[in-house]
């Protein structure tokens, strides 16, 4: 059943909330400045309800049910961050209130600052990147700003494997970087001898995703890093797959300069159905000075018996800012929470049993997929979602067909380098039975991929709709409820 | 641990099924040296801890409730009917990610088409994607496609100075890896007739873009038409920074002529949260949508017929088109996205309206009474505003503030802290929430400071 829009349910002269009416004497509005008229729509409360209520019952979630999206993390997200975020003492704070008077949350920030440091094994955090994207804008900026300090302004090349993702090359051009993408090896690392020949006095850097995007621990990481060091480049760490080193190994402790971390992935804070994230980045001391601001600093040390003054800094040559105010604070509460419900060991252990899970579902998956990369993996994996025997199935077609077992389909067609990708990442919050039960679709679909294709590239069949036409989407544009005139 | 669910058997079992002996087995890759750190981390808590914990920090705050506050600037403080955050609360909403699977993707996927639809119709523009993270980075992305819309080949960026200081430098740090790119602006005067005509002075051929604010970061409501005749004039995009709020009372962006229209959502059922998560609103003429950064959603049908939504126009993104896309923005504000939808949906045309009205004239009400008193008066007496004005103080800004924090109010944004030579000017934001009595207390607490 087709949910109608909010406008074809409005109703002329439906009321939904009102308002006191003014206290105050009138004072009218200078006439060429009225608005004539705004065709928002007319619903009760019970009508806006419903609507939302129908729309939510659409959507696949982590609450619904697995969802092994690959390189997204969709670990279980704990209902205490919501209650936290909301005490009202958080949230109904102004950014620009007295900062006497918000010392909460500057506490709350810089213990996450403090935190973060200590789990990444980097020298300065700063929390204001908004998302993922924006945190390695960020890195790739900094990278940028040192190589103009230090007078070295030729320095205009960024290295990116060719497995990273694509904000990776999208993000290096809109810093104005030349981007020379580097192969894989056949073990899936970073191709020393092709990297070695890029070595030269145009390195700004690299950026790298360790582990990468198969899934798989760069096993030369250490030697990698040297090569860019010894040429005068920078290393950039893509912190989007940080879930499988919590614990296991700190990236600065390995030499990464800059790195991005998405609280949304790994720190458990709600993805929302498709944001707010929040990407706070870390660097290394040389790089300190480089950062975003506004970072919250302690003013006058605390003792015993109160809490130190925090107040908040912009670094020396900082790149500038991001945003406006401070970054995605609610998702600073959420994160910190995750952060302290588990403490050191509690760390380890996400990073343990995210890999144990990864592994087991790959050794159970490979029975019936090819898995290119045969390798212990990380925290995710991939395998090819097609068949030299069954042509005419395309990943596309057991993703699809995944939905009707009940499941989300993982990341389709990603990495590149991986011949019709399924990318596959369960999370540690997964049990044993639910990745038995995926193994099980997963080995239903392969068998119908050889005895009734049609059921797969029809597939979905019990989804609210079916395959869409997209095409006719991006040929007929139509962007909201009623088509604008030209 | 309290979110992984193994047993110590399954463990065993699975690892089994792996082929190794012990968990530490699998990380074998990882360079000894530095494997498994010991992490100085406080001990962990349980959840009833974690709550106590969090609520110890947040009392170090004082806040809104406690505060009457005349604070404004970028965020506002509105009333958020209960059914937004019910509703948001739905795991189904919010536990989901990007809609990439349309078939189990509708519900999201409607809504930020009903959000796009919202948008475009507060703002009287053609377009609206799927929002970006806030309005200062929005105004960046209009910079960002001006530029790319131009190829590069206009290096001028115009920046009235009575936009948001974060906005303007937000703007420039995105700029700031663009060859040749030039922001300008910083160097005019703030005060509104002067301020403007310098901006307007500086349009030629070489400006790819001119961003104003509308009310600007002073409260004020300008008449941006004949700026805009002279941009276009010279070929250049002209970008209207909006307050959504206002746009129940004022005349839209659209109405102008405007090319791109970007605004913070945050007045639309968010919550202050201290600056965040906000939500960028993006709408433009239809002509710019394939320069577009962002998320969109277009309406289209499945194998059935049926009707259904889907992202659309994916090949302008970075997964597609790495490092030869204009933008490198991937997740959106999607449940901020949502929570405006709901909003304005449970607010509807008359309650919406009636918002912007109550803001107007209590905002109104403040300015006259606070300029009232010996010694204050109004900076730009003559200039139109809505719910935001700037109050000239006898005595800096600072001197005057603790006094009303000390009975209870936060005072406005000090404008000497973004305009150095602003001194002893405050600006103040009324909204909804505040009374006819808050007003007034906040007036007789002025006069206080004025005659120590």
């Amino acid at each position: 059943m087709i949910e109608p829009t909010i406008y074809e349910l409005s109703q002329p002269g439906r009321i939904g909330v009102t308002f006191p009416e003014a206290d105050v004497p009138r004072t009218s509005l200078p006439r060429e400045f009225i608005r004539s008229d705004i065709a928002l729509p007319e619903l009760s409360e019970l009508d806006v309800i419903r609507h939302f209520t129908h729309l939510s019952k659409l959507n696949y979630s982590i609450d619904g049910g697995f969802y092994p999206l690959g390189s997204c993390t969709m670990k279980y997200n704990p209902k205490i961050n919501e209650e936290v975020a909301r005490l009202p003492s958080f949230a109904h704070t102004h950014p620009l209130q007295p900062i006497a008077s918000v010392q909460g949350n500057l506490h709350l920030m810089y213990e996450l600052q403090e935190r973060l440091k200590e789990i990444s094994g980097f020298h300065s955090i700063s929390l204001t990147p908004a998302a993922g994207a924006q945190g390695e804008l960020v890195g790739a900026l900094i990278i940028k700003k040192y190589h103009q300090e230090n007078q070295d302004p030729d320095r205009v090349k960024i290295l990116i494997p060719d497995s990273a993702h694509g904000t990776n090359p999208a993000t290096s051009s809109m810093s104005g970087f030349k981007v020379v993408p580097l192969p894989s090896d056949v073990r899936g690392n970073v191709d020393l001898e092709a990297l070695k020949s890029e070595c030269d006095e145009t390195l700004a850097g690299l950026m790298l995703t360790n582990p990468n995007t198969l899934g798989l621990f760069d096993e030369h990481v250490e030697t990698v890093i040297e090569l860019v060091h010894e040429a005068g480049g920078l290393v950039y760490g893509d912190g989007a797959n940080l879930n499988a080193l919590l614990g296991v190994l700190r990236p600065g402790d390995v030499g990464f300069d800059v790195m991005h971390f998405n609280l949304h992935k790994t720190f458990s804070t709600p993805h929302g159905g498709g944001g707010p994230g929040s990407g706070p980045v870390g660097v290394s001391e040389n790089l300190a000075e480089f950062l975003p601001g506004p970072i919250v600093k302690i003013f006058v040390e605390g003792d015993e018996e109160t809490l130190p003054f925090f107040g908040f800094y912009t670094p020396k040559y900082s790149i500038g800012r991001m945003k406006a105010f401070y970054g995605h604070f609610a998702m600073h509460i959420r994160a910190f929470t995750y952060i302290a419900m588990h403490g050191p060991q509690g760390m380890r252990e996400i990073a343990e049993r995210a890999v144990l899970n990864a592994n087991y579902l790959m050794t159970r998956v490979k029975e019936d997929y090819v898995l290119p990369y045969d390798r212990t993996c990380m925290h995710e994996f991939v395998v090819e979602g097609a068949w030299k025997e069954k042509p005419g199935i395309h990943a596309l077609d057991v993703s699809k067909r995944l939905m009707d077992y009940g499941f989300h389909p993982p990341t389709n067609y990603f990495p590149l380098i991986v011949h019709e990708a399924l990318m596959i990442e369960p999370t540690e919050t997964e049990s044993k039975q639910t990745l038995d039960k995926f193994v099980s679709a997963m080995k239903g679909i392969a068998i119908e991929a050889a005895e009734d294709p049609e059921l797969l590239q029809k597939a979905p069949h019990s989804t609210p709709i079916r395959r869409c036409d997209e095409v006719k989407a991006a040929r007929d544009l139509v962007l909201c409820c009623w088509i604008p005139e030209d | 641990m309290m979110f992984t669910p193994h047993t110590p058997q399954e463990i065993e079992e699975m690892l089994k099924v792996i082929g190794v002996d012990k968990i530490e087995d699998l990380f074998e890759n990882v360079p000894e040296k530095h494997r498994f750190p010991e992490l100085d981390l406080p001990e962990p808590l349980t959840e009833m801890e974690a709550a106590d914990e969090l609520d110890y920090i947040s009392s170090g705050n004082a806040s809104t409730d406690e505060f009457i506050s005349f604070l404004g600037a970028g965020a506002y403080n509105h009333y958020i009917p209960a059914a937004v955050d019910m509703l948001l609360r739905r795991g189904e909403f919010y536990t989901a990610y990007t809609p990439y699977q349309p078939e189990v993707s509708q519900g999201t996927l409607q809504a930020i088409f009903e959000f796009q639809t919202l948008m475009t119709e507060l703002t009287g523009m053609d377009v609206s994607n799927a929002s970006h993270y806030d309005g200062a980075t929005a105004a960046a992305e209009a910079a960002n496609l001006a530029y790319h819309f131009f190829r590069g080949k206009r290096k001028n960026i115009l920046v009235s100075r009575a936009v948001h200081p974060q906005y303007r430098e937000t703007i420039r740090t995105y700029m700031q890896g663009l060859e040749n790119v030039v922001v300008l602006g910083d160097e005019d005067q703030a005060d509104m007739s002067t301020g403007l005509q310098q901006l307007t002075g500086k349009i030629d051929n070489n400006t790819a873009l001119v961003v104003v604010q509308y009310p600007d970061f002073f409260g004020r409501v300008i008449d941006y038409t004949n700026l805009i005749k002279i941009a276009h004039t010279q070929g250049a995009l002209v970008c209207m920074i909006f307050n959504p709020t206002a746009l129940g009372l004022i005349k839209p962006p659209g109405d102008y002529d405007a090319d791109i229209a970007v605004g913070d959502g945050q007045p639309l059922g968010i919550p202050l949260s201290f600056g965040g998560p906000y939500l960028g609103i993006f709408t433009c003429k239809k002509k710019y949508v394939r320069k577009l950064a962002g998320r969109l959603v277009g309406e289209t049908v499945d194998e059935e017929g049926q009707r259904a939504y889907v992202l659309t126009l994916t090949a302008r993104e970075q997964h597609i088109r790495r490092e030869k896309s204009t933008s490198n923005i991937c997740t959106n504000q999607g449940l901020m996205a949502l929570a405006a939808t709901i909003y304005l949906s449970l607010l509807g045309k008359d309650g919406f309206q009636q918002v912007a009205n109550l803001c107007y004239q209590k905002a109104h009400y403040a300015a006259d009474q606070l300029s009232n008193i010996d010694g204050f008066e109004l900076a730009f007496p003559e200039t139109p505003f809505f719910h935001e004005f700037v109050l000239r103080t006898p005595k800096p800004v600072n001197e005057i503030s603790d006094h009303l924090i000390n009975h209870g109010i936060f005072p406005g944004y000090d404008l000497s802290e973004a305009y150095p030579e602003m001194n002893n000017h405050m600006l103040i934001a009324v909204t909804e929430t505040l009374s006819r009595e808050d007003i007034e207390f906040f007036a007789a607490t002025l006069e206080e400071v004025a005659n120590d």
